[in-house]
């Protein structure tokens, strides 16, 4: 009776709202339960052996009625109180009210959905899969006649109609009427069948491909199987989409060539390669189409074909045809017959790829589902043999390492060389293709180059983010593994200080690799292009890279201070020693950039970058280090705890209990920093200051333009006030005196003309 | 089982066969499988089932067939769909094993055949025996034995959910049923 006792003493202690707590007094939810079951889970537990071969498939089907009687005992309306008492004491079923009734209700609706599927469950077949025709009714009494009749049927079915002719004949009369209406039946239905498996048959080898692809399961396998079936799949769907235009657009087009065509070009090689020349003012490219209605020729009744008839009585029907409603309307439903396609065969192997993630099936599965039936080949049979022999050594042994501790510290390295490998390289190769491709100013490249610079950096960040973080939360198994086998630190789960660790490494190559970069990129570089090219200018410092770097140096060190506080230290190391290098290779390498370029606005851009994706990207994982993730339980400041948030609340509670003056300050923390309702609030309001901000300064914006043409009109008046004044100086001076000045001009003209 | 499908370059119209009999059950009134059938023992099968023969084809002469020759469960695959349990095959019994080895079988059907084929001693429970000797068919027996019992028993650790130390059928196929390459 310990159980009960240990049940009642834990109904004591807790609250009945929290769940996590054992319930008994669960048995109306049993009763309900072994009813609708029709007592069939009770049974499951007995063990039924001794049936043949059909065991596993007469287990699981519903019992038949006989051994439903044999073991009456074990229905549940015989129960006494005590029994039932003993079972809903039993640990399934203590699991909480709340619980139970939710698995009872998903049981009974599963329950539901498997009586209404039409077709029946396997289970119910016999042991051959082939439906047998013995089931089709006959009019007269069946139990008579269906032993006779079968035989007859199988008898025609083993291709001998003359056994099946005498059988007929031994029958008594009145089963052969109704047995030679089965037989009529049976002969069309045949018939039917036969003609049906040919076209199945013939339809199956028209397959595309269909031995190469057995050809390559057999020796490869299913994996490299599912690449040729994935390119097979997109032929298809090209296949498709150009029927679709060459049947609606091309021929259409085709049919009725514009008729202003232009001279084409005569055809050369080169078109191949090109894709332009003569093929320019083909089907093959947009700009041949009409953007007209052309009207087809119907068939005419007397065979001569369109006749460009005067009168209005054409006998020959025409078909209008609308070039860009076809051209329109062709690329857009083909797209979407294209989406509907995809989406749908996504979503069904996905349905059934798809399984409930089990990190504990492991072995069992490689063990029953890894053997690969396709493979026949001798040769990769033993490679199959030897692969899954490796994979369960893997799986259960540890691999003992002969490496020596050096080695397996310095193997540590590879991930961040090859990161920074790619951080050096790339922004390399976005240049070259930068050169072929021309813009219209020289600020769109760079700023170009920015962005790319920027995606990669970030992507980069993202994925070692999702791989640092992301695998702790399925129970850092592969992290713990390689801690514990690299031992470097100390033997312990600790992923936190494993991180901080590979942060440490990432700061550290990437400095090493910025260093090397200034010696090879700009100093050899110079000493090349001097020397060899013989150019009379120096290298050009690239800002916009250099600012990057250091972008991407500072976010890696604000991912790292929560997993490694002193990593700032590092940090200031690596830039003063930058600054003195970047300054000395300036100073010999270099020369000022020719390409003009904004100070303040890359300022701006640069601290932009800096905010944005760098440091939003590193609290947004920090947040989520803090908020979600479980810290480990062998090392660092939280390790007792589920969150490391949770060491705030902890100390909130903690303060409640010493001092009751700070309950004021619980009850912020409760209602404030908790619910998530405030900080909703917080950023819905931020948002208004910043939409606000953002109206004002388009507001200014406006009146700047405003107050700019407002200046134009000034400059305007001013000339106007001027013209006026003038004419009305003019209207206003006496008339001699206009009169003598026009004179004085006229003798120093006659005055010049003589000399 | 990646996918428990027999085929290669020459048994290309036989998979067709088995293609249409995994779709629809009924291939007896298509005489290619017999073909095949007949060719293994060609003394032995009669062309003519006007007498209703109850010939069986040894297990030796069906194991030697090219889709099955380098296959390591060769003989439970066939003792698992003759009648008797002795692997000798009549017609039918053929017919059902390529029916459940195409492409085209239904999922639950192959996980019951899986089942009987990994049962090496037919007790209907996958015990600890059973798993040990697909391993070492699996593997070729290049595992030591340690090696062997361990991962006997992580498997039935992980599969087995009623506890009584061997698989039973509902164990198996809720394990088959988490691994979306299972026959595929």
């Amino acid at each position: 009776m310990k159980w009960t006792s240990y049940i009642f003493k834990k109904a004591l202690d807790f609250s009945p709202y929290d769940e996590n707590i054992v319930h008994d007094s669960f048995s109306e939810l049993i009763e309900e339960q072994s009813h609708s079951q029709d007592g069939s889970e009770v049974f499951e537990m007995k063990e039924m052996g001794g049936r043949g071969r059909e065991n596993p498939a007469f287990l699981s089907s519903p019992l038949h009625r006989e051994e439903r009687q044999e073991l009456e005992p074990l229905l549940s309306e015989n129960f006494s109180p005590v029994t039932l008492r003993v079972l809903s004491a039993m640990p399934s079923r203590t699991i909480g009210r709340n619980r139970g009734a939710i698995i009872s209700q998903y049981y009974n609706r599963t329950m539901k959905l498997r009586r209404r599927r039409s077709r029946p469950s396997i289970r119910d077949l016999s042991r051959s899969a082939r439906p047998s025709i013995c089931g089709y009714r006959v009019e007269t009494d069946p139990e008579a006649v269906a032993e006779e009749v079968c035989e007859a049927e199988v008898a025609a079915i083993n291709f001998s109609i003359k056994k099946a002719a005498t059988k007929f004949g031994k029958m008594r009369p009145k089963h052969q009427t109704a047995v030679s209406n089965l037989f009529n039946q049976l002969t069309l239905n045949l018939g039917f069948r036969h003609s049906w498996y040919g076209l199945l048959s013939f339809l199956h080898s028209l397959q595309l491909w269909h031995v190469e692809l057995k050809k390559v399961s057999g020796r490869f396998g299913t994996g490299v199987l599912s690449y040729f079936v994935f390119l097979k799949t997109l032929l298809l769907f090209n296949v498709f989409l150009l029927l679709v235009n060459v049947f609606f657009l091309a021929v259409p087009q085709a049919a009725h060539p514009p008729s202003n065509q232009t001279h084409r070009a005569p055809f050369q090689g080169l078109e191949l390669l090109t894709g332009a020349g003569y093929f320019t003012d083909t089907v093959m490219y947009y700009g041949y189409y009409t953007n007209s209605t052309v009207n087809g020729c119907g068939p005419a009744l007397n065979g001569s074909g369109c006749a460009v008839g005067q009168n209005s009585l054409d006998t020959h029907p025409r078909m209008p045809y609308n070039i860009p409603l076809a051209y329109f309307f062709t690329i857009g439903v083909s797209f979407f017959i294209t989406c509907i396609i995809l989406v749908y065969s996504m979503s069904k192997s996905f349905g059934q790829s798809y399984r409930i993630d089990n990190p504990h099936g492991d072995l069992a599965m490689k063990m029953f589902c890894s053997w690969d039936f396709k493979v026949i080949k001798k040769s990769s049979v033993k490679l199959q043999c030897e692969n899954i022999c490796t994979q369960m050594k893997d799986l259960t042994m540890r691999v003992s390492r002969n490496e020596t501790l050096i080695h397996v510290e310095a193997s540590l390295l590879a991930l961040p060389v090859v990161v920074s490998t790619v951080n050096l390289l790339m922004p390399g190769l976005f240049n070259a293709v930068a050169w072929m491709e021309q813009y219209d100013a020289p600020s769109t490249s760079a700023y170009v180059a920015i962005c790319r610079n920027l995606l990669l950096k970030m992507s980069v960040l993202g994925v070692l983010c999702y791989h640092w973080l992301g695998t702790t939360i399925s129970g850092h198994v592969t992290l713990s593994k390689r801690v514990r086998q690299n031992g470097s630190t100390g033997g312990l789960e600790c992923w936190e200080t494993f991180v901080g660790q590979e942060l440490y490494r990432f700061l550290l190559m990437d400095f090493i690799f910025t260093v090397l970069d200034t010696i090879f990129g700009e100093f050899v570089w110079r000493l090349f292009s001097q020397k060899v090219l013989k150019r009379k200018r120096k290298p050009v410092f690239d800002i916009a890279r250099n600012v990057l770097e250091l972008i991407y140096g500072q976010t890696l060190a604000w991912l790292g201070v929560l997993f490694s506080p002193l990593l700032p230290a590092i940090q200031i190391i690596k830039l003063v020693l930058l600054f003195y290098i970047k300054r000395t290779s300036l100073m010999m390498n270099c020369q000022a950039p020719s390409k003009p370029w904004r100070a303040s606005q890359m300022t701006t851009i640069f601290i932009t970058l800096l905010c944005f994706p760098s440091f939003l990207g590193a609290a947004v994982a920090v947040t989520y280090t803090i908020w979600t993730i479980k810290p480990s339980q062998g090392c660092g400041p939280f390790r007792t705890l589920n969150t490391m948030f949770e060491s705030g609340k902890i100390w909130v509670r903690q303060l409640e209990e010493m001092n009751s003056n700070f309950s004021w300050f619980t009850w912020i923390h409760k209602y404030l920093v908790e619910n998530p309702f405030f900080l909703f609030a917080a950023a819905g309001v931020l948002l208004i200051v910043i939409y606000f901000h953002t109206q004002v300064v388009d507001g200014q914006r406006k009146i700047i333009s405003l107050l700019q043409e407002q200046i134009d009109n000034e400059g305007e008046d001013k000339k106007f006030l001027i013209t006026r004044l003038q004419d009305i100086y003019e209207k206003k001076r006496p008339v001699s005196v206009r009169f003598k000045q026009r004179e004085r001009r006229d003798d120093r003209r006659t005055l010049t003309s003589c000399d | 089982m990646t996918a428990l499908d027999t085929g290669s370059a020459t048994n290309h119209l036989l998979n067709c066969q088995s293609q249409s009999v995994g779709a629809t059950g009924s291939s007896l009134l298509d005489p290619r499988l017999h073909t095949r059938y007949h060719e293994l023992a060609p003394n032995l099968v009669p062309m003519d089932y006007t007498n209703d023969p109850d010939c069986k084809v040894p297990i030796q002469l069906i194991i030697n067939m090219p889709e099955l020759m380098e296959n390591p469960f060769k003989e439970r695959i066939v003792e698992s769909f003759s009648e008797a349990g002795d692997g000798n095959l009549s017609f039918n019994d053929f017919v059902d094993m390529f029916s459940v080895l195409s492409e085209m079988a239904p999922r639950e059907l192959k996980a019951i055949y899986a089942f009987k084929i990994y049962d090496f001693n037919t007790d209907n429970f996958i015990c600890k025996s059973d798993l040990e000797q697909t391993l070492n068919k699996l593997t070729r027996e290049e595992l030591t034995p340690e090696e062997v019992n361990l991962v006997c028993e992580k498997v039935i650790e992980e599969a087995d959910l009623d506890g009584d130390g061997k698989l039973a059928f509902a164990d198996f196929e809720n394990m088959i049923s988490r691994a979306p390459d299972f026959l595929r």
